[in-house]
């Protein structure tokens, strides 16, 4: 963590990944622009580097390796190890098919291991310290920053020297405090408030923009017996994403990174109106969330029994294909007008490295794929929830919510990871917890942020 | 065990009737227990304590940094009110449960011992949930607990929307929730250890009993229960036991999150997360160490002291 003061810069703890959320903006308005360029085959030539296995792989794919069986052939093939956090059925055979692309492009094997979602976050580091998979999923900005602190990834600027399709915003959230890249990122997805069109229009409910307009939107769903707001906060992030919104709202992107550097107190008066308005909205929400599970509370808006749902872009995995052009969403309503709806929270996933990894040229080789519009492409077919970093990747594929996801992140002008990509991870756990307190008994606020405030002390100091 | 094999290594004559391939034999069968009971007992338990007086993510190329006292400080103001505190209260409500649940399965043991018709039957179906492992454990009550569609709820024709019970998320009432599903096993666990002592006490004793004119009640608690004092022993220090390292069914149900939380899943949450605070998370550990080992020396202590 030291890393971060090494920098020196005026803005101290938080440097890296505010940088990144500064030059994301710009990163994210650049995707359509570099997307048109990408299809005139401008990017393609770019690709012959050291990490060029893979991107070079395009003009070679026609040769099947297993007949010309020279000896480079028969050297060149490797079994890549893979560990993957996509336990949900549509993103873990997404990542199939995108490893099947990468088979089909190198002749590599790549062996995939998937843990579960949540126990994977939770056992990381034992896992990474142990005897890990070459390649493994983890998450932009901070989290990534965390890993690295630990010497659990390992260096791949290599591999991005040869990346000529992403922006620079993204290539910031992929750098760490020692300006080394660890990460390639392959997508990333708004949070915004989701909703079934059908559900509205036959109800005659309009999307609402403001603080006032969402609560009486709320009542009309109570009214027409409707869960108005689905939740379940099982695993304790998704909490998170509601209280980033509200904070965001209510507080603005300043003090919203500030806080999560550590830098403002959680018994600040800021942040008791943000748990003032989220205690006024609570009976909105889906009661009993706080052994539901994401997916379950997702159903009930599948099932058009809840009206709408703050969560990422990914809720869309839960749906089914048929019923994709349904959904929905409208950014998080404007609570106070100094700040509007100009926050927009848009984390990035992707995939790290190793810190010795069995196969060092093979992982890389696999990273570099990943990091392409072809392993996107392959990826979004199957799981389109989330929008692709790749600036070469296919958007003219993208479907309705996709193509409004992409607007969304254009006009936004600041972007937030999340919180537990924006604090330090030691601190996401301890808030996760508080918020998770809050949602039992709403009326324990003081005392929940008085203890909030003095383990962040704890931890940030 | 390691101390009571390692007595008869001790010669007391030169001429001993051990054969020097016997004394071989012996070192080696002493020597094994010995070594792996210090190496995975003693080694790891030194080092947590050592550990707990640093600061240090678990990282081998990370320095391991002394702060003295600072884990045990936090531990006792900063994380007091929120984690350790209610962990402490949890755990003794554990305790208390689990002390009732063994009652219950010396009840059912002496209700099944008294050779009723399909003994054997109910045998294996209170003696089913032990063999269960607890990762099923934890499903199995998860889908009877659940708000929306969990059994319970189902029953009561309740879900989220009319005030249906959150079992699991309640925290006021998500631990006894809980104790039901361990108490459920360990009720099988106990009912099996005092089925198999009584079965081995001698019937004789309930003769000269009954004999005596004694009624059913004094027979089982003047003779019968005393009679039983090495399994006692074992019973307690397993339901003492089992009560403060709990953890598992807690972790697959809640992940110990508020109501549940455990001294064990402090220990968990700091050791094996994300970002390790293994320095804090082993100071916790050691305040559970010697909470067991003064239940479990207090204990023993006091009933080898009787038996003298």
């Amino acid at each position: 963590m030291g890393n971060h003061e090494d920098q020196g810069s005026s803005d101290m703890g938080i440097s890296m990944p505010s940088v990144s959320r500064r030059t994301f903006l710009a990163g994210t308005a650049g995707v359509a622009a570099v997307a048109a360029l990408a299809a005139c085959g401008s990017d393609k030539k770019a690709a012959p580097t050291t990490a060029a296995t893979t991107a070079a792989g395009v003009t070679t794919t026609s040769a099947a390796p297993e007949v010309t069986t020279t000896s480079a052939a028969a050297a060149a093939k490797k079994t890549i190890t893979f560990g993957s956090n996509q336990s949900d059925a549509k993103p873990k055979n997404a990542v199939q098919a995108m490893m099947d692309a990468y088979k089909a492009k190198s002749g590599n094997d790549v062996k995939i291991n998937t843990v579960d979602h949540n126990t994977y976050q939770e056992q990381i580091t034992s896992y990474l310290g142990g005897t890990p998979d070459d390649v493994y999923s983890w998450f932009a900005a901070f989290r990534m920053q965390s890993l690295v602190n630990q010497n659990l990834g390992g260096d791949i600027s290599d591999v991005w020297g040869g990346l000529k399709n992403q922006t620079d915003g993204v290539k910031a959230a992929s750098t760490a405090a020692d300006g080394k890249q660890y990460f390639v990122p392959l997508y990333y997805y708004p949070w915004a408030v989701f909703f079934r069109k059908s559900l509205f229009a036959e109800k005659g409910y309009t999307a609402p923009k403001t603080l006032a307009e969402f609560k009486a939107l709320g009542d009309k769903m109570k009214a027409d017996g409707l869960t108005p707001i689905a939740f379940g906060n099982d695993g304790k992030w998704p909490a998170m994403g509601t209280f980033d919104y509200l904070n965001l709202r209510t507080n603005g992107f300043k003090f919203h990174t500030e806080l999560m550097a550590g830098k403002q107190a959680w018994d600040s008066a800021e942040v008791k109106a943000v748990f003032t308005t989220w205690a006024e909205l609570l009976p909105y929400h889906q009661a009993g969330a706080s052994a539901r599970k994401w997916e379950d509370a997702a159903a009930s808006l599948v099932k058009k029994e809840s009206g709408m749902y703050t969560m990422g872009m990914f809720v869309s995995s839960q749906f089914k294909n048929e019923d994709l052009g349904d959904l929905d969403f409208f950014p998080f309503p404007e609570i106070n007008p100094a700040h509007g709806q100009d926050s927009l929270e848009a984390p990035i996933d992707g995939y790290m490295m190793a810190p010795s990894p069995k196969d060092a040229e093979g992982a890389k080789s696999l990273l570099a794929f990943l990091a392409s519009g072809d392993a996107a492409n392959a990826y979004l077919k199957i799981d389109p929830g989330n929008l692709a970093c790749a600036t070469d990747a296919d958007t003219s594929g993208y479907n309705d919510l996709q193509k409004k996801g992409l607007e969304l992140c254009k006009g936004a002008k600041n972007v937030t990871q999340f919180l537990d990509r924006d604090t330090l991870p030691a601190f996401a756990g301890p808030a996760g917890e508080a918020f998770d307190a809050f949602l039992q008994k709403p009326g324990d606020i003081d005392t929940i942020l008085k203890n909030l405030a003095a383990k962040a002390k704890e931890i940030f100091a | 065990m390691t101390t009571a094999m390692s007595t008869p290594v001790r010669r007391k004559r030169k001429n001993s009737v051990l054969s020097r391939r016997d004394r071989g034999v012996l070192a080696v069968m002493a020597g094994i227990p010995t070594v792996i009971h210090v190496a995975f007992i003693w080694v790891p338990a030194v080092l947590s304590i050592l550990l707990s007086f640093t600061k240090w993510n678990g990282v081998k190329s990370v320095p391991i940094k002394w702060v003295g006292f600072n884990n045990y400080r936090s531990l006792f103001s900063v994380w007091w009110p929120d984690d350790v505190w209610p962990a402490i209260k949890h755990n003794l409500i554990w305790l208390l449960a689990m002390t009732i649940a063994t009652m219950i399965g010396l009840l059912l043991a002496v209700l099944l011992d008294k050779n009723i018709k399909g003994s054997r039957v109910y045998q294996s179906v209170l003696y089913l949930p032990v063999v269960l492992s607890l990762a099923v454990v934890g499903f199995m009550w998860q889908l009877i607990y659940r708000i929306d569609d969990g059994f319970i709820n189902q029953l009561l024709g309740t879900s989220s929307k009319n005030g249906g019970t959150d079992w699991l998320g309640n925290s006021d009432i998500n631990l006894y929730s809980i104790l039901v599903a361990a108490a459920w096993r360990h009720v099988g666990y106990i009912m099996v250890l005092f089925l198999a002592g009584l079965k081995a006490v001698d019937p004789t004793l309930r003769e000269a009993a009954s004999i005596d004119g004694a009624s059913e009640p004094q027979t089982f608690f003047r003779v019968i229960l005393p009679a039983l004092k090495p399994i006692n022993i074992v019973v307690m220090v397993v339901t003492v036991i089992e009560s403060l390292r709990a953890f598992d069914l807690v972790y697959i149900a809640t992940r110990g999150s508020k109501g549940t939380k455990l001294f064990s899943n402090i220990v968990y949450d700091n050791i094996v997360g994300e970002t390790r605070r293994v320095g804090f998370g082993s100071a916790a550990a050691v305040l559970m160490l010697l909470v067991s080992t003064g239940f479990i020396f207090s204990y023993l202590w006091s009933n080898y002291k009787e038996s003298r």
